[in-house]
């Protein structure tokens, strides 16, 4: 089982929310509209991706308009 | 024959007009970041890119039947070389000059992923510069330009485009902008 990790290019994102709007159970937004995870994960992960949110995730980095989002997977050990 | 393929090439042109204009709208739209009633932000993006895309196709029927209409005396150089034409080249040429940047602008887009950020956004800008020339082409070339209706599709369509990009240049633009500016 691969676990799916969703991070997000500081850099780049200008807080636009339509990852937000895509996945509104992993993220909410700060004040100033950018991106924030409900639940925060250890490392440099905007947030864990859930199975069952994947294909979500799979859009907002699509549709990103700064093209700040990836999606990550690493072997669950 | 003739006939239709003149008459289609005039309103494909038109339509390609209207569409275009609805795509810079909505490009507009979508960059400040607000979601419609309704519509939410990745919707607008959606809409967005499908409506470009529309006024795209429009754009090509409105290329392929002038090509094979005699009355316009389209050539294939005239696809790529502006200004070269046999039938008002001025105008023409800037109807080659736009169709020409659109081609770039819709190819960068949908390959944006693989081409990165920089050289999308380079060439997405360009539309600023490309919807005054389709604007100018249609209004200069079209055998129609002095019909009520056309004066009307194009008056809004300019009315449109004026609004959005003074809105886009205004400092309440961007959705956070309030929050953001508070800030400072
Ligand atoms: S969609 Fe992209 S730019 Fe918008 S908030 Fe999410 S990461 Fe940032």
């Amino acid at each position: 089982m691969n676990r799916t990790g969703l991070h997000v290019d500081w850099t780049r994102c200008d807080g636009r929310g339509l990852c937000v709007e895509l996945l509104p159970d992993l993220l909410g937004r700060d004040e100033w509209g950018y991106p924030l995870p409900h639940r925060s994960t250890p490392g440099r992960l905007l947030t864990e991706v859930p199975p069952g949110s994947v294909a979500d995730a799979e859009q907002a980095v699509a549709l990103c308009p700064l093209l700040a989002l990836t999606l990550t997977t690493e072997a669950a050990t | 024959m003739n006939e239709a393929l003149w008459a289609a090439g005039r309103a494909s042109g038109v339509t390609a007009l209207a569409l275009l204009t609805a795509s810079v709208v909505l490009g507009v739209l979508n960059r400040s970041g607000r979601p419609l009633p309704g519509l939410p932000r990745f919707s607008i993006a959606l809409v967005h890119r499908d409506v470009a895309l529309a006024a795209t196709a429009f754009v090509g029927v409105h290329v392929l039947t002038l090509l094979f209409d005699p009355l316009a005396r389209l050539s294939v150089t005239d696809l790529l070389m502006p200004f070269a034409g046999a039938f008002r080249p001025f105008w023409q040429g800037l109807g080659t000059v736009a169709f020409d940047v659109l081609l770039a602008v819709v190819v960068t887009a949908l390959l944006r992923h693989r081409l990165g950020l920089r050289t999308y956004r380079t060439v997405h800008w360009l539309v600023y510069a490309m919807w005054p020339v389709a604007f100018l082409h249609a209004v200069g070339n079209g055998t129609d330009a002095r019909t009520s209706w056309f004066l009307e599709v194009a008056a809004v369509s300019l009315i449109a485009v004026t609004i959005a990009v003074v809105w886009r240049l205004s400092a309440w633009f961007v959705e956070s902008s309030h929050a953001r500016q508070e800030l400072r």
